[in-house]
């Protein structure tokens, strides 16, 4: 247990009840939030993957069908290598443009400020409406980008990758920017005075000092892009062919174009079991159970 | 400290199952039921459906919804969604009473799960439905001879939309063989012309091309086997015959470049076909009225039709046609009050209603409509239309929507596959014939 709560003055705890104190109360909203709009959607998914349903009618028991056409499934090995390969690129390429943009933004220059709130606009977009956008700016006719684009498969994955870059680099850049903005001033300080010029100042005490931040918007990254699905609706519909169709994408389909829902609902099952073990993986890795301040003093 | 840690799993971990799990609940029913008299009727929520809403609000005071005992009340569901909508709200106890669809395939499943009332004993008893309607459009939203619907907007047939000043300039004619398509291909491109423009992007398009060469090169009984769900029927040899010719095209230039980039959706091939960058585009008739709307000067001048040639050596006839006969009203077999809804139905072969649609530059199917098409905003395609469909030998319900929905994304993908080349038509036949 944290020691922050156990060692706390016993008086001040009995004064903070009439004050409304933490109460197991207190979490049922959210509780109950979780419960309809997570947990019972994903229990029917679940037990629906053991039917077979078309929408009409009630589901008829199928046993293990839907989890053996699964596996058994190469589109699902195709999506999981897109979706790993999504991950990983969008990472790169958003963390590098992020880092350096969130690092340049943390100074106090007014010009700074004020170009930072203009790169911020492409995240309040919806993504509906930004792929919508690039869809139309990527017509070999009329658009700026003159090639088949959409017709080959590194052209749409990496048109992917590009727009949800700019969709979510500013996100990730306001999170640099209040990292670098943490690093205290006296390393910079102490670094100048020891002769370290700016490149030298920024992988011996910028990048260094990012660690906390960059696991936290690689974890966010990588969580996100498992149910990235907009762009790839709108701008590729999965193709050409099925080369981009991404695990999420691949369940919509199943859904809500085939209308299979029972083998939808073990892709969507699946999807939940692999975005979980992901996210615990993560979180050991990253270590933030045992992430220590970088602040001076503390 | 830990609970800094579990915090943030949650965290993260709810983020992606709430995502993940809001994925699967979308789509969520909007039905209400019909109570007691009341017909619900769920119409594809276009800009058309304004038709519908004023024939509704007629009806309803009319002599006929009096002696039904009933009226209707409709229901305008957005336009994108409405296959998922009428989906979810049909396996709901709001399922509508009457509902839009595109015949064929795209009520199958309703059929068999005996949702649906046969109207084919109904029809044949009461004259105003049997000879109301075009008969070549009637059959064509049947399932198996039986027939569910009754045709209630214009009919799309697929049209080849040709720049009249570009031919002139060029010096060619419409063609109406293979040979002479191949040979005004040859010759636009060599005036640097993109001979057709595709919406590769959306892959529909891209359909369309294959409807008429099957039709063309096999007759519509190649397909007519296949969608009733026998899957060896893509074994035939026109199909291969058709990918081939297809293939062949590509490979020729004949749709330009970029293609699988263009979409029709956001009017990037219509814009292409406006602007003269392409001097045809095979599209559904509704191009047309699109053109008036974005390209007004564009389409009152330049804009020729014809119908697909004929394929040398092909056992189609020049005038089949392809492409969507008419939307189709269908009745459930819960529905509230029977006796409204086909006074509902009887409605849409009167005069009044024929008017609205012309009025509106729809081409509708009821018999009368052949003498009022002069007071179409554009009579001469409308007429066109209207000559084409009376005429036509067979008219093929459009793939997409006559394959039962089990096989109209695989297909479609298959399709795509074979425009941008990572199917060969060897390759593209034997992926069709292995459909479940």
């Amino acid at each position: 247990m944290s020691p922050s709560v156990t060692t706390r003055p016993r008086g001040r705890a009995r004064q903070g009840v009439r004050t409304g104190r933490p109460h197991a109360a207190w979490v049922l909203p959210g509780v109950l939030f979780f419960t309809f709009f997570a947990v019972v959607p994903m229990a029917l998914a679940f037990y629906l993957s053991f039917t077979k349903w078309n929408g009409l009618g009630d589901p008829q028991p199928a046993g293990l069908d839907n989890w053996r056409k699964l596996i058994h499934d190469p589109r699902l090995t195709q999506s999981l290598t897109v979706t790993v390969l999504l991950t990983v690129v969008s990472w790169a390429f958003q963390t590098v443009v992020s880092l350096l943009l969130g690092v340049w933004a943390a100074g106090r220059q007014r010009n700074r400020a004020v170009l930072s709130a203009v790169f911020f606009v492409p995240f309040l977009v919806s993504s509906t409406a930004i792929s919508l956008l690039f869809y139309a700016l990527l017509d070999p006719n009329f658009g700026i980008v003159r090639g088949d684009t959409l017709g080959t498969t590194s052209g749409a994955f990496l048109a992917i990758v590009f727009v949800g870059g700019w969709q979510f680099i500013p996100f990730h850049t306001l999170i640099y920017q209040g990292g670098a903005r943490q690093i205290p001033e006296v390393l910079y300080q102490a670094a100048a005075m020891d002769g370290a010029g700016r490149y030298r100042q920024f992988f011996s005490i910028t990048l260094p000092q990012l660690r906390n931040t960059a696991t936290t918007s690689t974890v966010l990254m990588i969580v996100g892009s498992l149910t990235y699905f907009e762009t790839v609706l709108i701008l590729t519909q999965g193709g050409p062919g099925t080369d981009t169709a991404i695990l999420p994408y691949l369940m919509y389909e199943a859904g809500f174009k085939n209308y299979d829902f029972g083998y939808a609902s073990a892709v969507a099952s699946f999807l939940v079991v692999a975005a979980t073990a992901l996210s615990l993986v993560l979180v050991r890795l990253s270590g933030f159970g045992a992430m220590r301040s970088t602040r001076e003093g503390m | 400290m830990e609970s800094y840690s579990r915090r943030w799993f949650l965290g993260a971990g709810a983020t992606t199952l709430i995502s993940a799990a809001g994925l699967t609940a979308c789509g969520s029913g909007s039905g209400s039921g019909g109570s007691g008299g009341t017909v619900t009727a769920m119409v594809y929520g276009d800009d058309a459906a304004k038709i519908q809403t004023a024939q509704v609000d007629r009806f309803n005071g009319s002599a006929a919804a009096k002696k039904a005992g009933g009226k209707v009340r409709l229901q305008k569901i957005p336009a994108a969604d409405y296959p998922a909508k009428l989906r979810t709200a049909m396996g709901s106890p709001n399922a509508p009473d009457v509902f839009f669809n595109w015949g064929g395939g795209s009520i199958k499943a309703y059929q068999e799960a005996g949702r649906l009332i046969d109207l084919t004993d109904t029809i044949k008893s009461d004259a105003v439905l049997r000879d109301g309607f075009l008969r070549t459009v009637l059959d064509a939203g049947a399932l198996k001879g039986r027939m569910y619907g009754i045709p209630m907007r214009g009919t799309q047939p697929v049209v080849l939309f040709y720049n009249k000043t570009l031919f002139a300039q060029h010096k060619l004619q419409p063609p109406t063989t293979w040979d002479q398509l191949l040979d005004v291909n040859a010759k636009l491109k060599k005036a640097g012309v993109t001979p057709f423009a595709l919406g590769g992007a959306d892959i529909w398009p891209e359909l369309m091309w294959l409807e008429y060469l099957v039709d063309r090169i096999g007759g519509p009984q190649v397909f007519a086997k296949i969608k009733d769900g026998d899957a060896s029927g893509w074994g035939d040899p026109a199909v291969l015959k058709a990918a081939q010719t297809v293939k062949q095209l590509i490979d020729d230039g004949a749709f330009g470049q970029g293609y699988s980039s263009v979409s029709y959706n956001n009017h990037g091939a219509s814009a292409a076909f406006a602007k003269g960058k392409a001097a045809m585009h095979l599209m559904g008739s509704w191009e047309f009225s699109t053109l008036l709307g974005i390209f007004p000067d564009f389409a009152k001048k330049d804009v020729g039709w014809c119908a697909f040639p004929k394929f040398d050596g092909g056992s189609g006839d020049i005038r089949n046609v392809v492409g969507n006969p008419n939307n189709y009203w269908s009745v459930n077999s819960r529905v509230s009050n029977k006796d409204a809804a086909i006074a509902f139905l009887r409605d849409c072969a009167s005069e009044t209603y024929t008017k609205a649609l012309i009025a509106n530059g729809d081409v509708p199917t009821t018999t009368i409509a052949a003498k009022m098409l002069d007071s179409s905003p554009n009579p001469e395609f409308a007429k066109y239309q209207y000559q084409m469909v009376q005429q036509a030998p067979a008219f093929t319900l459009s793939w997409d929507q006559a394959v039962d929905p089990g096989w109209q994304q695989p297909m479609l993908t298959e399709i795509n596959k074979l425009f941008v080349g990572k199917s060969s038509p060897e390759q593209f036949v034997s992926a069709l014939k292995g459909l479940k």
